[in-house]
């Protein structure tokens, strides 16, 4: 007779939050399906379950689970709960956009949280596999959430490129990944970092090939020129709360992954990624900035400018230290609250059939809604990165670490470029204060898009005000590992 | 018994069809088919290493990524259904409508 062994269930301990967040996810769908008419129900879940998840992770102590392949370490804590505040912000602006467009509930919310899953594994992650499947975790469900309003002009063209361009980024990291382990013997993460340097690969030229891939496959996924021609289009076709959460967390998921790669995994070949990132963050920032000038369209522009804030955050990660890293995670912090405070303000102004975001549309916003174009006011402020919000400190701490890893002329053109970027972001200004109103008719917000606005003020100046606390908290977290 | 470069130059070859296929073919279906067509390179390759390398780990991976290309294929095909409704044709070349 076959005894079998006892299954330790304290293994699970280290992934709770995320096993509360699947189950919330099949519990949306059921509610959605058995009980359509308790379909209220279901942003209240979405944020009930986050919030659990979020003082789980913050809670949790350091732990290694399975054999080294889930991390809950200082690092993957800030990552995961930039992810999940941005789950929790998102669920409580789609209130509003529910009364906008007619949209399917109960997938839309199961969706985000299966996404949000594939996100806290890829923070987590201590091995090329697991990184592989949170990756695909959470961009398989964004690929459906972009086409998922099927009566949209352009939800499905937009769907398709991202689909496409997502792919193909992927296949590439997975080729990378496979000459990784073919190299190094092993796919988990740490192992890789000390088989590169006690065999000494960092100059082998299949190496290098498998570094250029894996930076390929994850500038497409941060929206890093020259791999970031997706970006607009993807962002302008996909229904607005959805291009909200996906300019944040995915983003900010992109870059645990850049992090896990780079910064954990090849610390030995930083002699050759940081130079090629320092041009990338500088083509980057360029092309984000002197593209969002000509923009009448300002979802269009807002994403142009996200493609230009992952060029300043790059900047961070490239110095290949620790206070670099930590600048870079700040800086998503503060990007969290800056970037959906802008989405927020424009979802206000975006009308039911997807119009009403042109720039033309926010002339006289200061006359329709006083409080509206205040908030505005200081979310361009901070992504201008002007004092005291918090986008000028993110910025300061980034140009910081790039300047002490000897990135001077990269910092200079970041500086450079950031001037630039004050034209078009204080032009939104002026046409909501200097011009009259096209419109007279007032501007309708829920509860919920209230909240989200109050969260994300208090979080832009209170990072600006109080400057050091973040940094504290991230510098902490990461000297923990 | 078959060398291993020979495994890894097929594999190279594998993923580099896929890769001129994604990037010329105009056609949704045709890229979708490109897309697999890398991902089976690198199962190849992982593959071939885990033998080499005496490892199981490139093996497990493979199952892993077997899975989410049949996930990712559902999504995929899903995404050109809607499109076809949307604009009766699943061209790359006339879905140029966001631009700027």
């Amino acid at each position: 007779m076959i005894v079998p062994a006892a299954i330790d269930w304290s293994v699970i301990v280290p992934i709770l939050p995320e096993l509360l967040l699947v189950g919330v996810a099949i519990v949306l769908i059921g509610l959605d399906l058995f009980f359509p008419d308790q379909r209220q129900l279901l942003p209240w879940l979405t944020i009930v379950g986050s919030l659990c998840a979020l003082i789980m992770v913050l809670g949790a102590r350091p732990a290694v689970g399975f054999g080294g392949m889930f991390l809950l370490d200082g690092y993957a804590v800030v990552f995961k709960t930039i992810c999940l505040a941005t789950v929790i912000m998102t669920a409580l602006m789609s209130e509003q956009f529910r009364n906008l467009i007619r949209m399917r509930q109960g997938e839309y919310y199961s969706l985000l949280m299966l996404s949000l899953v594939g996100m806290l594994l890829i923070a987590s992650a201590g091995d090329l596999m697991v990184l592989y499947l949170g990756l695909e975790l959470m961009a398989l469900p964004i690929y459906a959430l972009v086409g998922l309003h099927k009566q949209g002009r352009w939800t499905s063209e937009a769907a398709v490129k991202y689909f496409l361009t997502g792919g193909f980024a992927s296949a590439l990291l997975l080729f990378g990944m496979s000459l990784l382990y073919g190299l190094t013997g092993t796919t988990d993460i740490s192992q890789i970092a000390e088989a590169i340097s006690v065999r000494q690969l960092a100059g082998n030229s299949a190496m290098l090939a498998a570094l250029g891939l894996c930076l390929v496959g994850c500038c497409f996924k941060v929206a890093v020129a020259p791999f970031h021609f997706w970006t607009p289009d993807v962002y302008e076709g996909a229904p607005t709360v959805i291009t909200a959460f996906m300019s944040v967390a995915p983003k900010a998921a992109g870059f645990a992954l850049f992090g896990r790669i780079f910064f954990f995994g090849l610390p030995h070949l930083h002699d050759h990624w940081g130079p090629i990132l320092a041009v990338l963050a500088l083509l980057t920032m360029a092309v984000g900035n002197i593209t969002a000038l000509c923009q009448r369209n300002l979802k269009r522009m807002l994403a142009y400018s996200s493609v230009a804030h992952a060029g300043y955050a790059v900047l961070g990660l490239l110095a290949g230290t620790a206070e670099g890293m930590a600048a870079t995670m700040t800086y998503l912090v503060i990007y969290l609250f800056m970037n959906l405070g802008a989405f927020a303000i424009l979802m206000l102004l975006t009308s039911a059939d997807g119009s009403g975001d042109t720039l033309d549309d926010c002339k006289g916003l200061a006359t329709r809604h006083p409080l509206a174009a205040a908030m505005m006011l200081v979310f361009l402020f901070s992504l201008t990165g002007i004092p005291p919000t918090g986008g000028f400190i993110g910025k300061f701490y980034l140009l910081k670490a790039a300047f002490m890893a000897g990135y001077t002329l990269t910092v200079v053109g970041a500086v450079l470029f950031s001037a630039i970027s004050a034209y078009f972001y204080l032009r939104v200004i002026r046409y909501m204060y200097m011009n009259d109103p096209v419109q007279q008719t007032g501007l309708v917000a829920s509860s919920g898009m209230y909240a989200t606005l109050v969260l994300c003020l208090l979080g832009v100046l209170g990072t600006g005000i109080f400057p050091g606390s973040l940094l504290n908290w991230t510098v902490a977290l990461l000297a923990g590992l | 018994m078959i060398p291993l470069s020979w495994y890894i130059a097929l594999s190279i070859m594998l993923f580099c069809v896929g890769a001129c296929g994604f990037l010329t073919r105009r056609n949704v279906i045709i890229m979708l088919l490109s897309l697999e067509l890398m991902l089976n390179g690198v199962n190849l390759n992982l593959v071939a290493l885990s033998y080499y390398l005496d490892s199981v780990r490139g093996q497990l991976f493979t199952f892993f990524i077997i899975t989410v290309a049949a996930a990712e294929a559902a999504i995929g095909l899903g995404i050109a259904v809607t499109l076809y409704r949307s604009r009766r044709s699943v061209h790359v070349d006339t879905i140029n409508q966001l631009k700027g």
